[in-house]
């Protein structure tokens, strides 16, 4: 019963680091940088969202809504200004802006709101039925876990089943050839940045109503834990990142249960480093060795 | 039924170039004048002009590192000419993107084969038709009619571009999972997916086997009066550019050496020293 209760709460941290570690896949796969500013849009997202709950009084959907399109501008907009001067810059050099994004918005979130955590109200009140409570279920955990597999889903089917995704996947395998077939590369990475930042501030929110307090620094820790997720799945793989976000989460949950709480990140990561000393390319990553 | 084209008469048209005598009447498809690209010092391409009709199948061949897939990558505007002027369809394509030219009409294959190997052959057929399928990111997510009526053409379209090659039972595999030749092919029906009016081809029969190149040419020659477009290639394999190219120009040291039919360019006494050497003592 009790392994039960840590393996749910696992699950539904998981759902949350699956949801940012999408993010981090789907700009990596297409875009080939690690957008290290992707934890601090989540922070943005929550902060939008408790102002438009606490400052204008507007209902929990709407704030939302208001979170998503924000972040989804703020998401297209860090690409522009920030990522695409450097398209053809070395990778290093992207990285180190990615960076330098990730401390500005930090700051910027210190000036706007203040270093003082504010208190977030959770967005999911709703009673869960009496089995489930008893196992210490939550109304966020459920609305965790089943926005994590819609999600999962709808991005599945978006990639492989609309122009748009193709458009995506081709930009992925080979960029300059999707240029010549008359893909506008420019716009499928904007799009990209977008829809990674949509649901960014999904997951802002959900992480908020979680655990509800709400700081500049927010975002870094479960953003650093989503990319371990998206890389111990396998980094460009949707269903790798889905996968690898749960079961860091189920890790988590049972070192901290089991073996230590001040550990539980330590061990989180030991265990990071020994699956991609048994895979580099992570669970479901393909290796492919270069051709000589 | 598709208009059948003859190899037909070669005609001198002003920019110091040749045109079958069909397409006179209508304004040529490329226009190239003193294009040229510079890679530091080196001038790889220099003074390059060439015209070619609308039904043209033209030849550019040249010795190894003569610049003729420059010239591709300077038409696809992978690079940007240092000199010169490229007018397609009569536009100027100065300062346009790889992926506007493309939508103005220009597709290509490559030398060494760049298929999405991990989609299957109908959407790398899709992903050429990226430009011809208009609904918007939010249509696609709400799979309203709109998505479905797009994406049911497309899938039709994508069947019957394979079809050419007789390829149509390959559309749920890998691409990345056929035999070379049907690779080779796959790249061409992905080119003509985007709808071009000239077609670049490099080195289309590289790695063929006779029959299969045989078979190629007629396969080039049945594109060409099927979809009415020009086709521009790069080939090694004289038979084929004998065989089926009107027009033949020929690069040496990124510069154009000859300019002229199949049987001007095998007498050209500059073309067979490129291939071949001087004679000793002349």
């Amino acid at each position: 019963m009790v392994f039960l209760q840590y393996l749910i709460s696992g699950i539904s941290i998981g759902s949350i680091y699956a949801i940012i570690a999408l993010g981090y896949t789907m700009v990596y796969g297409i875009a080939k940088m690690l957008n290290f500013a992707h934890g601090d849009v989540i922070m943005v997202g929550g902060y939008i969202s408790f102002c438009t709950t606490s400052y204008l009084g507007l209902p929990g959907w709407v704030s939302v809504v208001f979170a998503v399109a924000v972040c989804t501008v703020l998401g297209v907009v860090i690409e522009g200004l920030a990522y695409r001067p450097l398209r053809q810059a070395g990778s290093l050099a992207v990285l180190i802006t990615a960076i330098g994004v990730s401390y500005l918005l930090q700051n910027a979130a210190q000036l706007i709101w203040g270093a003082t955590p504010k208190n977030f109200t959770s967005l999911v009140s709703f009673e869960v039925p009496e089995f489930l409570s008893r196992l210490n279920v939550s109304g966020v955990m459920l609305v965790t876990v089943v926005a994590c597999v819609v999600i999962m889903l709808g991005l599945t089917w978006f990639t492989s089943r609309t122009k748009l995704g193709k458009a995506m996947r081709a930009c992925s395998e080979d960029r300059g050839a999707a240029q010549l077939m008359g893909i506008n590369v420019n716009r499928t990475i904007s799009m990209t940045f977008a829809i990674g930042s949509a649901l960014a501030a999904i997951a802002g929110v959900l992480l908020c109503s979680y655990s509800p307090v709400l700081q500049p620094t927010t975002g870094s820790m479960p953003g650093i834990k989503a990319f371990t997720a998206a890389v111990f799945g396998g980094i460009g793989s949707i269903p790798g990142a889905f996968l690898g976000g749960v079961l860091l989460g189920i890790i988590e949950a049972m070192a901290r249960a089991y073996l230590s709480t001040n550990l539980a990140n330590s061990i989180v990561f030991a265990v990071l480093i020994v699956v991609l000393l048994v895979r580099p390319a992570g669970l479901l990553g393909k290796y492919v060795p270069e051709k000589v | 039924m598709a208009k059948k084209f003859e190899k037909g008469k070669m005609v001198p048209v002003p920019s110091r170039s040749i045109i079958p005598e069909r397409d006179l009447d209508k304004s040529p498809i490329l226009e190239c004048s003193h294009l040229g690209i510079d890679f530091g010092g080196l001038r790889a391409v220099d003074d390059f002009n060439l015209t070619i009709g609308r039904t043209e199948i033209a030849g550019l061949i040249g010795p190894n590192g003569a610049g003729k897939t420059t010239v591709f990558n300077l038409l696809t505007k992978v690079y940007q000419p240092t000199r010169g002027t490229i007018l397609l369809d009569g536009f100027d394509t100065a300062g346009k993107t790889t992926a506007q030219i493309n939508r103005m009409g220009i597709a290509r294959t490559f030398q060494n084969i760049r298929l999405f190997s991990n989609l299957s052959v109908e959407d790398n057929v899709k992903v050429g038709l990226h430009n011809q399928e208009k609904y918007s990111a939010l249509t696609g997510v709400l799979r309203l009619p709109k998505y479905w009526r797009q994406e049911k053409a497309a899938h039709e379209r994508a069947l019957e571009l394979l079809s050419i090659f007789d390829m149509q039972d390959l559309a749920p595999h890998k691409a990345g999972s056929l035999p070379y030749g049907a690779q080779r092919r796959l790249e061409i029906v992905r080119a003509l997916a985007t709808n071009p009016s000239l077609l670049l081809l490099d080195e289309p029969a590289a790695g063929m086997n006779p029959s299969e190149t045989a078979e190629l040419m007629e396969n080039i020659v049945k594109i060409r009066d099927t979809f009415q477009i020009a086709v521009l290639l790069i080939e090694h394999d004289m038979n084929l550019v004998m065989g089926i190219c009107e027009g033949i120009c020929v690069l040496n040291f990124g510069r154009v050496i000859a300019k002229g039919t199949s049987e001007e360019i095998q007498a050209n006494p500059a073309v067979i020293e490129a291939y071949l050497g001087k004679k000793r003592g002349s």
